[in-house]
């Protein structure tokens, strides 16, 4: 009798170690999480725009419908990727996440304070290696540091009201997300 | 013969114990950081780098994309301030306000998180959109019958989660439940389900 019981406290022990084993690995090995929705949809490095979330069909689940919204599948292993997204007249924001969708930095419109969001994004070891004259290191340069060399972005735009739809689609259609060349000299931006 | 039966009774008890633990985790939705406002739940924890394996695993399983802390927060309502699970047959009604936020959005799914096809194309209102009252607060009615004002309309599904988010907002990991956010009543009003029961 003691014997079942012990058996069944180190299966019961054992079963945590399963629980949490089983917890830490499910977003390495899932195959319907968002970065694997969008793989087919969304090329490397640029903007894809995502339709509206409709009942019979949507992107990825919880979408939120008053939004336009686009990602930008990115890869840094060729080199830092530039990001600008124009601002829409209510809400643009930008955020960041991981290749196992987590979301590391995020910002909008008026955090950025200007028309347009420029972001530079890399990975630590590329803002390492990057040349410290003060050309790069100017204060109004948005640097942004990817934990993973492959990730998502997400652009977000609302749409106050359905009518103002086709105002938010055109911030994502606008949006640009490139890798930067690597002689590009940021002293004088590019129009 | 007895280490064996008893080496796979352990293992067996270990799966059983370990796999059951994850798949309540998952469906429950369990991650640490909760902060509950009246029926109304949000993660602000799961939109940053510091989100737990439980709010990973989460994520991964449903396939959304969290929204990100320095963008906003998610609110999810699964059942009124009764504790009765939102239905769609009934009229359930929002009123109050909402924490300070530049804007917010109130969106409506099936528990699956696929928004729910109505006549109208209505799947959730935003703050601009919204009919106040004087003193600024409003009221939403989310039911399957057309109503006047602020009308969701839940084309009578049986079981529904709504998703208030607040944009560029102060509510974040720090915040506590308390005065300074208030998050809307949710109360259910006139059930069918009620008045066949009530009549004898």
């Amino acid at each position: 009798m003691i014997r079942w019981l012990l058996l069944l406290l180190g299966g019961a022990l054992l079963g945590g170690i399963v629980h949490l084993a089983t917890i830490i690995l499910l977003p390495r090995t899932a195959t319907q999480d968002a970065f694997a929705r969008l793989t087919n949809d969304a090329p490397v490095n640029s903007v894809a725009a995502l339709p509206q979330p409709r009942p019979e069909k949507a992107a990825m689940p919880f979408m939120d419908p008053a939004f336009a919204a686009g990602v930008c599948r990115y890869d840094l292993s060729n080199g830092p990727l530039k990001l600008t997204v124009p601002v829409s007249l209510a809400y643009t924001s930008v955020s960041f996440y991981t290749r196992y969708d987590v979301a590391y930095y995020a910002i909008n419109d008026r955090a950025a304070g200007r028309r347009v969001i420029e972001l530079d994004l890399m990975t630590s070891e590329q803002k390492n290696a990057m040349p410290e004259d003060e050309d790069v290191t100017a204060a109004d340069r948005l640097i942004v540091e990817s934990p993973t060399i492959s990730g998502l972005i997400a652009i977000r735009a609302l749409a106050p009201e359905p009518g103002l739809m086709p105002m938010a689609r055109a911030t994502i259609t606008n949006a640009r997300c490139a890798v930067q060349t690597a002689a590009a000299a940021p002293a004088t931006p590019r129009r | 013969m007895r280490l064996l039966t008893s080496t796979l009774f352990a293992l067996i008890v270990a799966s059983a114990v370990g796999l059951g633990l994850t798949y309540f985790a998952l469906t429950r939705g369990a991650a640490f950081g909760a902060l509950t406002i009246g029926s109304w739940t949000a993660w602000p924890k799961t939109g940053t780098a510091d989100a737990d394996p439980y709010a990973r695993a989460n994520i991964a399983r449903t396939g959304q994309l969290p929204v990100a802390l320095g963008d906003g927060v998610s609110f999810t309502a699964k059942s009124d301030d009764n504790g009765r699970p939102l239905d769609g047959r009934c009229d359930v009604v929002l009123y109050g306000v909402t924490p300070a936020a530049r804007f917010w959005t109130l969106s409506l799914y099936n528990n699956d998180g696929e928004l729910i096809a109505n006549s109208i194309d209505r799947y959730g209102f935003s703050s601009q959109e919204i009919v106040r009252r004087a003193d600024g607060s409003f009221e939403i009615t989310v039911s399957p019958r057309a109503n006047p004002g602020n009308w969701l309309p839940t084309a009578g599904v049986d079981r529904y989660t709504l998703v208030l988010r607040l944009y560029d907002t102060a509510v974040g990991v720090a915040t506590k439940a308390g005065r300074e956010v208030p998050m809307p009543a949710i109360e259910t009003r006139n059930c069918p389900d009620d008045q066949a029961r009530s009549r004898p």
